[in-house]
């Protein structure tokens, strides 16, 4: 069973979309509000796809720092989508060619990550498409949209969009907990992990970035040892 | 409109971002064999996304009060299985409306 639907990409791309306007119109105010024009605003939106870099990038860039500051905060930040890129190679059907796992690298964020590994089989190139353009046009339309008119909504509307992305994480979290019960150890160990590394005063000197590769490889690393999965052909894309 | 030095910035800062997924995804071509392997990234997704969201959200509002009231709603919502778009819609709501009555007080 594989999925290469490049209309069931979009579909199931969409919420990630809405969850993106959301939190890139925050990045849109956050950006001009550092000193940025809304031109580079959106170039920076349309070129990184990432919330949490452009973040930290942001500021860097407005206060003139070093370039290699800039490579390295990105480095730090973005270093778990290597590990996704390496768990999203083997969700790839094998008729994914070389060129487009090229195009398909840009578009890995959290959210696609998480929505394309949740498909039940495999995934082809046109799947991932659809499942990436919607939400890059949700990222750059909502960074437009907050650095032209950012003032136009309420503060009290933009605090509360700030939950719209970890909504989503719940969404894909929760139902995967309900069905297995090493998915539930594995996201527990995550969770005290994170936790510790944010209110243990030695470990909340750890950059956010690194903080959440070591809690997913070491979390991801005992639920492996604990309960490694059946033996059978084609293990990765089981149930 | 766009500085040279602007370009420069956003080449180191795109350049970065897009080498850190591409070069494993180009490199992992190989189905991987090995059960253990296969069992960690089977977890990376669950752990990554439990990580980022605990306990980041309980700070991504005004106060943990109302954030907590949005993660109550999330959890509620996707456990009776609703989707995507549904929970996340939901939580802003529900956040704003308890920043609301915050506000009252």
């Amino acid at each position: 069973m594989e999925q290469n639907s490049f209309k069931k990409g979009i579909v199931d791309g969409l919420p990630i979309c809405v969850g993106y306007f959301a939190v890139s119109f925050a990045f849109g105010i956050f950006a001009v509000g550092q000193g940025l024009t809304w031109l580079e605003a959106v170039l920076i939106s349309v070129t990184n796809l990432t919330s949490a870099g452009q973040l930290a990038g942001v500021p860097i860039i407005a206060g003139g720092g070093t370039f290699a500051e800039l490579a390295v905060s990105q480095l730090v930040i973005n270093s778990r989508y290597s590990l996704m890129s390496v768990s999203l190679s083997q969700k790839l059907s094998g008729k994914v060619k070389l060129w487009q796992r090229f195009i398909i690298a840009f578009g890995n964020t959290d959210e696609i990550f998480a929505v394309a590994t949740a498909n039940p089989g495999l995934v082809g190139s046109r799947y991932m498409y659809g499942l990436i353009i919607t939400p890059v046009l949700g990222w750059s339309g909502g960074t437009l949209l907050g650095a032209v008119a950012g003032d136009i909504l309420p503060a009290i509307v933009v605090t509360s969009l700030g939950v719209a992305i970890y909504g989503m994480f719940i969404a894909i979290v929760v139902p995967q907990i309900k069905r297995e019960r090493s998915a539930a150890v594995c996201a527990g160990i995550a969770v005290a992990l994170s936790c510790a590394f944010y209110f243990v005063p030695a470990l909340s000197k750890v950059p956010s970035g690194f903080t959440i590769i070591i809690c997913a490889i070491a979390a991801a690393l005992i639920a492996a040892l604990l309960f490694p999965l059946p033996r059978k052909e084609g293990a990765a894309d089981d149930k | 409109m766009i500085s040279k030095e602007f370009l420069l910035y956003l080449l180191v800062l795109a350049g970065t971002t897009y080498l850190v997924r591409m070069i494993p995804l180009v490199l992992c071509k190989k189905k991987i064999e090995n059960r253990f392997l296969l069992s960690f990234l089977h977890y990376v997704p669950i752990a990554v996304l439990s990580a980022m969201t605990i306990p980041a959200i309980f700070y991504a509002t005004d106060s943990i009060l109302t954030a907590t009231v949005g993660f109550a709603a999330a959890i509620i919502l996707a456990y009776f299985g609703q989707s995507l778009v549904t929970v996340a819609a939901a939580s802003c709501a529900c956040v704003l409306i308890a920043e609301l009555i915050a506000k009252l007080f």
